[in-house]
């Protein structure tokens, strides 16, 4: 039953693609299969800053059954260039030294030749008969270290731009920015209560469960076909086009089925390198990464260091906050700290405020998105910062947030103001849940428990380029093509959009999502702009459905086309009983009006996702002896907009706060002193198992966007925002120590507690 | 190159013959020689069981077994749980639940749950979580997966 | 991975004879679940690959009260802890067995396998060790036996000279009131590889309230699996108590030395050596009191 009035909107229709999904007939990036296919793979860097003094790949080339290799200098070299790639701006220049090393290797796997041959085992053989030659240089591998005036240097010709101008110094500090509201000092003087903390977080990789793959093919006409599990066919378009130098006219992407991005299969890793090794050798070759390829040499997220002061009175309203916030980009400039401070303290309607951040190379693989990027690390410093104060101040942490709340109209500190949103709804619904007016049981057997809560923001991209076409069938029923490449039922939830505005339902949908030639532009999927953006596409390709179907009526009932009404699912004239029917009705006449029904929309809304509130409830039990934390119970309370599919939403929000916990509590890169991650591997990078969450409660505040139809807001994201936040506090209560250093592991816990005493 | 092996087995009921190498995988002959691509490599080592199949009436990760070495067995893959015709009532569950995200890590869970069904047709939470620790997802934070599972257990029963 | 020849003896001489002709080349596979990870990642290397499971002896699971528990070195660990009456006598080796990296890899992992892998974690050492386990070992010169706890040499490497392999594990038959447990400690709950893991087994008095004998045995704290003689010895004739089982902890801590690693750092595992062994100890109390 729908919610809201609506007929789909609101529903549980099984997913379309989803009986392939449950039988292991989708097709993935890795499993297609070509005649003639050659398989590749690529020679890493073993070192994590060095100079590339010689490549010989002699030995390799002669290896029986390799078929071409392939290294930078097959890669014209690309401009130093800016472009937006839809979760992120990419220097492509940055991008293509990234996909193959140009004079320097800058991280512990950074690529550096690729080789195809028959079989992935003697492309793998072939590997170990290439010769580099490398002049190692020193590394640094934390942010803090990389910032120090005698740092090893990562780019020579790279200097720090501060404030918007571009210094004279070189340094591995990309950018400096500032943002400012009101008068901080005044804001600290006024305050009856400041809390100053220092956090520090470290990489983590996005997990998904499907390594990178990309198969590329080309004909004798130059045109080359990509297939690919990728969050944008068009945002790889656009990268292959640049870093190949090849145009547009002689690409087609097309999507496989996708096994997970979280915002980190938004940039082209193998792909150019299949490309160049399939025009070389003629045949097809496909290239998958292995797992700890995956960890190496793909993108993660930063770690960070960060430094927050607030100042409160003593009635709990906050005057004052600042932050420090320095972030880790990896080999090349570009990591999410500006939209870290777009989100640190979002939350709440600070009058004076500052926000100092900082985009450092390190010798790590470049960061790429992940899931609000920035913005996890970001709220874990004042989030756990308000639970010290609200204790400082005897004020209940919820209390302070709905008092302290960001409104209609309230100004973030990085200068856009807030539409419509649900801060305040979403913290309510938390103070009233169940789980939060539950006390807590104490432990039996001498462990300790504790609860605590955290919020978070995300901002949600704007909706973005989408791209739609439609044919209606015979039936009724109608094919729609898309671009969004759907990695979380997004497939579904545009379909179910759709069917609302033209009285149909879900199953009456048929969606595909379909390759770079056969649909117009459309951003990637990601930064929650896919239910919002693609879904408002949606809308319109139905009201332009709407319209042609009025003019088709016109005909068949002799009236003119602007006297129809469309309501209810039904167009009518007036209240003549012959002059009614339905879309199915009047798809049947098709042929008698004027031929198929087809429809073309391409839509680039003004509005945005329209900014996600979170706040979470997380009860803890820590073992003291072992410092193991285990998770109770946890509530996610979040303003979803209309929640289209809301088990997907469910689902949204659940995966987001079980990544979270991985994040705040055991995931983390372990690197040596020699600069190599010595984790690399899913045995000890340890991301949460069946055995390691509870269930996950989800509470959905419904508070619709203006910007959208159906009040769609971006729900993809925050989730993973406040729980390493939420599990911090929680520690807190449990045991009477704060950790300010993720992730919180039981060594970790343990050693604090043992330091200090229960 | 080492010669190839000759190996006979049956997969979903069918009688199958192959030739690999030693140094194959059954995930690699399954996925390149035999074409059932249900079966995904998510680490190659045994950590996350996206390439669960069923051998010999054993849950084993298709990535540490050798092709050679299932000669004369029975191997059950993702493509051999229902049938065309109808969908196991795993399957049917997971659907229902909305227990897969992006979908690569459901065969492999769909495998082992359908291993866990096979041998304890009343598992309890705890039970259920335990047998599938082995498999990792990423998307959907577990909790329809193992609702998912309860749920066909009862109306299994 | 690199190429290598496959070869299935059917027999333990015929596999002794391969073993023997290609020595440090050829490698003994049974649950392949370690060798063949290892071989993928260039960690090992073999020009042979020599499977035992067509041997029947690596494949017998038998236990008779009178002549004790024999265990193959390729049975996988399901059919163990899927023998119930085995897993009724036996439930320290239950602990470890169930346990071992998820449910697919007991599908074929196997006790021996673990062992014969060397890895001073290994999940099934301690309780094997504690359960007075003999390792019987085929190779040119005949058989030999050795205690498990003298089995494994060094990170990877264990007694076993050229041509041998590792034919079956054998476990006295439990005494009465005797009980036995497996503990580890990992930072998720399931999946990792042990931080530290102690075994214990203990042997009662008739009315429970004394120790007869106890062994003690912890994994990851030491070049090998650690057989504590002395902490199990310290329990000799001491009342069950509170007190007794501390003094054996601390003298489990004592002699572990654990290095620091990804895992674990030295102070943290010695930490948790003590924490383990108290908790091991209360279980196999517990079982002991049950049995």
């Amino acid at each position: 039953m729908a919610t809201n009035g609506y007929k789909v909107i609101g529903t549980r229709p099984i997913r379309h693609d989803g009986v392939d999904k449950v039988t292991g007939r989708a097709i993935y990036g890795a499993d297609i299969q070509l005649t003639g296919l050659l398989y590749g793979a690529i020679l890493r860097s073993p070192h994590p800053h060095a100079r590339i003094k010689n490549i010989d790949t002699s030995r390799a080339e002669s290896h029986p059954g390799v078929r071409a290799v392939a290294t930078a200098e097959d890669l014209p070299q690309a401009a130093d260039k800016l472009q937006d790639l839809g979760e992120s701006i990419v220097n492509l220049r940055d991008a293509s030294n990234n996909v193959l090393a140009y004079g320097k290797v800058l991280y512990k796997g950074h690529a550096v030749v690729g080789v195809a041959a028959t079989s992935l085992h003697v492309a793998q053989e072939a590997l170990e008969l290439i010769d580099v030659e490398y002049e190692i240089l020193p590394h640094v591998t934390w942010v803090m270290d990389a910032m120090k005036d005698d740092a090893p240097i990562l780019h020579e010709d790279m200097k720090t731009t501060s404030m918007g101008e571009e210094t004279d110094k070189v340094s591995n500090i990309a950018n400096h920015f500032q943002h400012k509201i009101g008068d901080p000092d005044k804001g600290f003087a006024e305050a009856d209560v400041i809390v100053e903390r220092e956090f520090t977080t470290q990489t983590v990789h996005q997990g998904y469960i499907e390594p990178h793959n990309a198969t590329a093919k080309w004909n004798e006409e130059g045109q080359l076909t990509l297939w690919t599990s990728t969050q944008g066919a068009f945002m790889v378009r656009d990268q292959l086009i640049e870093i190949l130098k090849i145009p547009v006219s002689k690409v087609k992407v097309v999507p496989l089925e996708i096994g997970g991005g979280f915002g980190g299969k938004t940039s082209v890793y193998g792909d150019p390198v299949a490309a160049v090794l399939s025009k070389k050798t003629g045949h097809p070759v496909k290239i998958t990464m292995t797992r700890d390829e995956v960890f190496e040499g793909t993108g993660p997220t930063p770690a960070s260091y960060i430094k927050v002061k607030m100042g409160v009175t003593n009635d709990g309203r906050i005057t004052a906050a600042t932050t420090y916030m320095a972030y880790e980009a990896g080999a090349y400039p570009g990591s999410p700290v500006g939209a870290g401070a777009g989100c640190i303290f979002s939350p709440y309607d600070i009058p004076n405020a500052q926000i100092d951040g900082y985009d450092v190379c390190v010798n790590k693989p470049k960061t790429n998105a992940y899931r609000a990027p920035g913005a996890t690390n970001a709220a874990f410093a004042p989030e756990t910062v308000i639970d010290e104060i609200c204790e400082k101040i005897g004020m209940d942490p919820l209390e302070f947030r709905i008092k302290n709340a960001a409104k209609e109209g309230s100004r973030r500190v990085d200068g856009p103001v807030h539409p419509r949103i649900g801060c305040i709804e979403t913290t309510e619904a938390a103070k009233n849940s169940d789980h939060y007016n539950t006390p807590l049981e104490k432990s039996i057997d001498g462990k300790l428990r504790g609860r605590g809560v955290a919020s978070g923001y995300w901002f949600n991209f704007n909706g973005g380029k989408s791209a739609i076409s439609v044919s209606v069938n015979s039936d009724g029923t109608i094919n729609m093509l898309e671009g969004s490449t759907d990695i979380g039922g997004s497939r579904a939830s545009i379909s179910m959009q759709l069917a609302e505005t033209i009285g149909l339902e879900a199953t009456d949908i048929n969606p595909q999502v379909v390759d770079t030639d056969s649909i117009g532009y459309t951003d990637v999927t990601g930064g929650s702009r896919t239910t919002f953006g693609t879904g408002y596409a949606a809308h319109a390709t139905g009201q332009a459905l709407i319209r042609e179907m009025k003019e088709r009526a016109s005909k068949l009932w002799d009236v003119p086309a602007d006297a129809i009404d469309f309501s209810d699912g039904v167009f009518s004239y007036k209240d003549e009983e012959k002059k009614r029917g339905t879309f199915k009705d009047l798809a049947k006449q098709a042929g008698d009006t004027g031929g198929p029904i087809v429809a073309q929309v391409s839509t680039n809304p003004d509005g945005s996702g329209g900014g996600a509130f979170a706040t979470h409830i997380c009860d803890v039990e820590v073992d003291p002896d072992t410092g193991k934390v285990d998770v109770l119970r946890y509530t996610a309370v979040q303003d979803v907009g209309t929640a289209i599919h809301p088990s997907y939403v469910e689902g949204q929000m659940q995966g987001g706060v079980v990544q979270g916990i991985g994040w705040g509590l055991n995931e983390e890169y372990i690197y040596n002193d020699a600069g190599v991650m010595t984790n690399a591997n899913f045995l000890d990078y340890r991301m949460p198992t069946t055995l390691d969450t509870p269930m996950i409660e989800t509470i959905l505040v419904e508070v619709p966007n203006v910007a959208h139809p159906y009040g769609v807001r971006g729900v993809g994201e925050v989730p993973i925002v406040p729980p390493p936040a939420a599990l911090s506090n929680a520690i807190y209560h449990a045991t009477g120590q704060r950790l300010r250093d993720l992730p919180m592991s039981p060594p970790r816990v343990q050693s604090a507690l043992a330091k200090n005493g229960e | 190159m080492s010669k190839k092996v000759q190996v006979q087995t049956t997969i979903n009921g069918e009688e199958v013959e192959f030739l690999c190498e030693p140094r194959h995988s059954l995930l690699e002959v399954l996925r390149d020689n035999i074409g059932l691509t249900g079966a995904k490599e998510g680490c190659n080592n045994g950590n996350c069981g996206a390439c669960n199949v069923i051998m010999d009436g054993r849950l084993v990760n298709s990535c540490c077994v050798l092709g050679v070495e299932v000669d004369g067995c029975d191997i059950q893959t993702i493509e051999g749980v229902g049938s065309p015709v109808q969908l196991h009532p795993l399957q049917q569950k997971f659907l229902e639940h909305a227990a897969l995200q992006c979908g690569i890590c459901t065969p492999g869970f769909i495998v082992s749950a359908k291993a866990l069904l096979d041998k304890n047709p009343n598992p309890t939470e705890h039970e259920v979580r335990y047998w599938l620790a082995g498999n990792l997802c990423r998307c959907t934070g577990y909790d329809k997966i193992i609702r998912a599972v309860l749920d066909t257990a009862e109306e299994m029963r | 991975m690199h190429a290598f020849d496959y070869a299935t003896p059917q027999s333990v001489a015929d596999a002794v004879v391969l073993l023997n002709e290609h020595g440090e080349n050829a490698r003994v596979l049974a649950g392949g679940t370690d060798l063949i990870v290892q071989l993928r990642e260039n960690r090992r290397r073999a020009e042979v690959v020599v499977d035992i499971k067509g041997i029947a002896e690596a494949n017998k699971l038998s236990y008779d009260v009178s002549s004790g528990l024999t265990i193959g070195s390729a049975v996988p660990c399901y059919r163990i802890y899927g023998d119930a009456v085995i897993a009724a006598a036996y439930p320290g080796l239950m602990d470890a067995t169930s346990l071992v990296g998820g449910t697919g890899i007991q599908g074929r992992a196997s006790l021996g396998g673990n062992l014969c892998n060397g890895s001073p974690a290994g999940d099934t050492i301690p309780p094997m060790i504690v359960l007075g386990g003999v390792a019987r070992i085929a190779g040119p010169d005949g058989t030999r036996e050795v205690a498990v706890e003298d089995f494994c040499t060094a990170p990877g490497r264990t007694v076993l000279a050229k041509g041998e392999f590792l034919i079956s594990l054998h476990f006295p038959t439990p005494e009465e009131h005797s009980g036995a447990y497996y503990r580890r400690f990992i930072s998720r709950n399931e999946m990792d590889i042990a931080v530290v893991g102690v075994g214990a087994s203990v042997v009662l008095c008739d009315d429970h309230s004394r120790f007869v004998s106890a062994r003690i045995a912890v994994a990851a704290v030491a070049p090998t699996p650690l057989f504590v003689r002395d902490a199990g010895d310290a329990l000799t004739g001491q009342a069950v108590s509170d007190e007794s089982i501390q003094k054996a902890s601390e003298i489990a801590q004592a002699a572990a030395r654990p290095i620091s690693d990804m895992r674990g750092t030295a102070e943290y595992r010695t930490h948790l050596t003590g924490v383990l062994t108290r908790r091991v100890l209360n279980g196999a109390v517990q079982r002991a009191k049950e049995s």
